[in-house]
């Protein structure tokens, strides 16, 4: 009898965690679980001020702390020439500041102590003299001719501008525009906001001068990244680095770049010869590392009567922070913005972006995003939302008119990228049909007979997810692909090494039921590792939801160089050519004869102990994978929302999601990164946000100003599936961790705005807390967010 | 900083206070000596070697740190080592037997009520407060009570599941 796939652990099997059980027991092995013998603890001493030139600074009081072994400063790193390093951006970063400090919390000093305490006190004592500039905190100011130049450490650099860059077809757009019966515009600030995982971001480096080898551990979803930077720049031997992600409590982006503080243990580490651990504090992580958006939008469709859109014009203008170190991986400067209005067939568009320097953390990363698709798609969609309105059409029709259809793919779309794949007008009918959304007019009098205001919001998107494709992604000239190694034991036992590093993801879970599916191998006899550069294959980590599209992938493509050769093995001991045999899950046979076969746990036993004359013993293979393109998920995601006009607060009544994320590995996984993502999609709606004064103070430095929502708060969601495999993915699987963050957001907000239509407000920024609520309620107003905000009186 | 009575340790350097305190940690009474501004989360995590109890956001928000301190949950980074002496801590390490995961536990990984696992073990000892004192609790009552645990990765509604089906196996055990 034929293996059942599902009990054995393969795809589609809801098959539970293995990680898990070390979790629930309180085993998991986080960075700061680690205790190195006579580890010393660094503590970095932060910049309070937004802009500032250093006078002088005193760490005499510092160095007189018992216990302290090392106190670093800029000079320090300058005379080493580690003060700067270089951005994933091609920019520059101060390690540790020398000229000027150029955001709140900038790293100015690092003091290595033996215990974590100590290293606080002493950091305390240190003398830092500023001569307080001017701070910028908004691409405005940053523009303004007259305003304080932030980079004044580049040559070349006159202004606080960053990059110009431009996309599409400017005259094919203008001739779109002449044309249109209507055109709708928009414009909107997408706030800065911050991935935030729990755990903050931390390493212990630990440098053996009688080896030369240099370990780290860190909170790195990308470890093979950082071991290629730390031998390119550091210029340190190659075999010789040791990069560790052990467990990572979460990373959403937060956890790609390199941070200051990871280079600093380093070089501590080697200075002092001992173990260095430095853990951030939520303050530290909040303040001064990788955020996400931060983008100015702004934007018009051309439209003719009968709801077709003919154009788009897009403008951007995003605020980088003080350095350029947008964590992302392709060529183009504002990243996957581009992928906007992709689910629309739209014959043309044009964008223009612009990034500037401010006084603010630097390290724009992608944040449950693939860089920049959440602007993208929030945008887009708002766009949409105004633009049904505008026409007096209904959202829900004004988007199946213009979906790419079933049959339209391939589809190119105005921007350039290619989407293979989906079935968008169903997805949105299941989507509809959950929210009950025929009787939402009856509905919607009913709230307001009660004094309340009800508004339902649509969001569809196809986003592309899973860089890269070697053309056109690269980290630092890397090409963007991924691996997996398989090694199966003589007992038919296994251990799969990937490329990727999972941060919750359940990696350890799912890449065992691909292999599962490809070879038959139950799920239980598989051990996946990830994370170790000495052990794991090169891979280019996990974000942008490419773990699966990529590193899947290549597991799926090892299992069948391994079934490749399990065949070969198999007809010698059938004693027939590899021609007259079968694969079934777990087994060949003979074709003439069913009943005549052997396991692939038996062909692995003679792959040890009785191959074909001239074969290679053992049965272990790699796989490097480069995508041929991106995969294209579609969602869609509606929310009914209920407003109380008295207050401004406003309850999700319901929430239907319906997604295509292809075929599903371990559909109660995909579930649970659905439903995590859309409260982080309901989290930057609502609440999470961070902002800046006028003398560039962060506000949204703990979680006291920098909210996330409870279990208290979170709606729940219902969950719906569409299965449209990609056509070009080995298993036929598409990316998803992101989707939800990235599509949620607009229906929330479009939700609102919904409920607010009669009250002419076009507008309101995220988070739509209830003071914006309320004052759009009241004054009929649009609430900009823009930062500076005035704090207390 | 820390040092268990029972270990041999360098004398902490210049003039820091020292307090001994005893605590009684998952059953078994500890005798420590400790600055008397060391935090609770870091005599479990770093003097104790518990390294379940973890530390997410220093300001009492997150809950990751929350234990149970005579039978109350509590977040171990906003109290003092000093002010647990002569009470009783429970950690996660507690929850399984040698032999058997307690069911909270075992309802997390059956409902995916976990992805980094960081949040984990506050969100089941905050549940553990909750179901010894209501067995039967609504989702409602199981929401609140987690209130004070964030979570970045699931969304809560497997977590609450999870503690729904803890719930209801604790109840047929009970029995």
């Amino acid at each position: 009898m034929p293996l059942d796939e599902i009990k054995i652990g393969g795809m589609g099997a809801s098959r539970r965690r293995v990680e898990d059980n070390r979790f629930i027991r309180g085993k998991g092995n986080y960075v700061d679980d680690i205790v190195l013998p006579d580890m010393l603890h660094m503590e970095i001493l932060r910049s309070p001020v937004a802009h500032a030139r250093i006078k002088s600074i005193d760490v005499s009081k510092a160095w007189d702390t018992p216990g302290v072994r090392l106190v670093l400063t800029g000079e320090m790193m300058a005379a080493r020439n580690l003060a700067w390093m270089p951005t994933l951006s091609y920019d520059t970063q101060a390690v540790l500041a020398t000229d000027k400090v150029r955001f709140q919390g900038q790293e100015v000093c690092a003091v290595i102590a033996d215990d974590p305490y100590i290293a606080k006190d002493a950091c305390a004592k240190i003398v830092v003299e500023y001569e307080i500039l001017p701070a910028i905190v908004n691409p405005l100011q940053a523009a303004d001719p007259a305003s304080v130049l932030i980079r004044d450490d580049k040559e070349n650099q006159p202004g606080n501008k960053v990059f110009d860059w431009e996309i599409g077809d400017k005259a094919g757009t203008d001739k779109a525009f002449a044309a249109a019966d209507k055109i709708s515009k928009i414009e909107l600030h997408y706030p800065r906001t911050h991935p935030s995982p729990l755990e903050c971001c931390g390493s212990i480096a630990d440098y053996d001068r009688a080896t030369g080898k240099l370990t780290v551990y860190m909170t790195s979803q990308a470890p093979h990244i950082v071991r290629a930077a730390v031998a390119l720049v550091a210029e340190l031997p190659e075999h010789q680095i040791r990069i560790v992600s052990p467990d990572i409590g979460g990373g959403f982006g937060n956890k790609v770049p390199i941070y200051p503080g990871y280079v600093i243990s380093i070089l501590a580490s080697i200075l002092t010869e001992k173990p260095v651990k430095w853990i951030e504090d939520k303050t530290g992580n909040l303040i001064s590392t990788g955020f996400g958006r931060d983008v100015y939008l702004k934007g018009e469709l051309a439209l003719r009567k009968d709801g077709r859109i003919l154009g788009v014009r897009m403008n951007t203008v995003s605020d980088h922070g003080a350095f350029f170190s947008d964590a992302q991986p392709s060529k183009f400067k504002i990243g996957l913005m581009h992928s906007a209005f992709a689910c629309y067939d739209i014959p043309v568009a044009h964008m223009m972006s612009t990034g500037y320097y401010t006084n603010k953390a630097p390290g724009g990363v992608a944040y449950r995003c693939s860089f920049r698709v959440t602007e993208a798609m929030f945008f887009q969609e708002r766009m949409v939302q105004a633009a049904a309105d505008d026409l007096g059409m209904d959202q829900a029709e004004f988007r199946r008119i213009n979906f790419v259809k079933d049959d339209e793919f391939p589809h190119r779309t105005a921007f350039g990228f290619l989407t293979d794949s989906g079935q968008y007008g169903k997805c949105l009918d299941i989507g509809l049909e959950a929210i009950g959304y025929k009787n939402f007019a009856k509905e919607k009098a009913e709230a307001a007979s009660r004094g309340r205001l009800l508004g339902i919001g649509i969001s569809t998107m196809t986003e592309p997810l899973g860089a890269g494709n070697s053309r056109e992604y690269d980290i630092l000239g890397i090409k963007m692909f991924d691996s997996a190694e398989l090694r199966v034991h003589m007992s038919g036992k296994a251990l799969l090494r990937t490329g990727a590093k999972s941060q919750g993801q359940g990696h350890e879970t799912t890449w065992a039921q691909i292999v599962t599916h490809e070879l038959g191998i139950p799920a239980e006899d598989i051990v996946v590792e990830e994370g170790d550069t000495d052990t794991a294959p090169f891979g280019m980590g996990t974000y942008a939801s490419r773990s699966t599209p990529v590193a899947g992938a290549a597991v799926a493509m090892v299992a069948r160089k391994i079934r490749a050769k399990a065949r070969k093995i198999a007809a010698h001991l059938l004693e027939v050519s590899e021609e007259d045999i079968e694969w079934e899950l777990g087994r060949f046979y003979v074709r003439s004869n069913q009943d005549r076969g052997v396991t692939i746990q038996e062909c692995a036993m003679a792959a040890y102990s009785n191959m074909p004359d001239g074969m290679e013993p053992g049965l272990e293979n790699n796989a490097y994978y480069d995508p041929p393109n991106l995969t294209w998920p579609f969602a869609c995601y509606i929310a009914k929302v209920e407003i109380d006009p008295e207050t401004g607060v406003w309850d999700v009544l319901q929430f239907v999601a319906v997604d295509d994320c292809g075929v599903r590995i371990n559909p109660m996984i995909v579930e649970g990164q659905i439903m995590g993502g859309l409260t982080e999609a309901y989290a930057m709606a609502n609440m999470q946000y961070i902002t800046y004064d006028e003398e560039g103070n962060c506000i949204g430095a703990n979680y006291m100003d920098f909210l996330l929502p409870t279990a208290w708060e979170t709606p729940g969601f219902e969950l719906y599936e569409v299965v449209t495999p990609c056509p070009h993915h080995p298993i036929g699987a598409k990316g998803v961790g992101e989707c939800a963050t990235v599509g949620g957001p607009a229906a929330f907000v479009n939700a609102v705005m919904d409920a607010l239509k009669d009250k002419g407000v076009r507008n309101i920024d995220m988070p739509l807390m209830p003071n914006r609520v309320y004052e759009a309620l009241t004054t009929g107003n649009d609430v900009y967010g823009m930062p500076p905000v005035r704090v207390g009186n | 900083m820390t040092s268990l009575y029972e270990e041999i340790s360098t004398p902490p350097a210049g003039d820091v206070p020292v307090r001994r305190v005893t605590i009684n940690v998952n059953g078994q009474a500890r005798t420590v000596d400790v600055e008397p501004r060391l935090l609770l989360a870091h005599l479990i995590r770093q003097g104790l070697k518990l390294t379940g109890t973890h530390t997410g956001c220093d300001t009492t928000n997150c809950g990751a740190c929350t234990v149970l301190f005579d039978g109350r949950p509590i977040k171990s980074c906003t109290m003092f080592a000093v002010q647990a002496d002569g009470h009783k801590v429970e950690t996660v390490e507690s929850l399984a037997s040698a032999s058997e995961l307690h069911p909270i536990q075992e309802g997390f990984k059956e409902k995916h009520g976990l992805q980094c696992g960081f949040c984990t073990p506050g969100m089941m000892m905050a549940a553990k407060a909750l179901l010894e004192r209501n067995l039967n609790p609504t989702e409602d009552e199981i929401r609140w009570a987690i209130s004070g645990n964030l979570c970045r990765c699931t969304g809560y509604q497997n977590i609450v599941k999870a503690i729904l089906w803890a719930a209801e196996k604790m109840r047929a055990e009970s029995k």
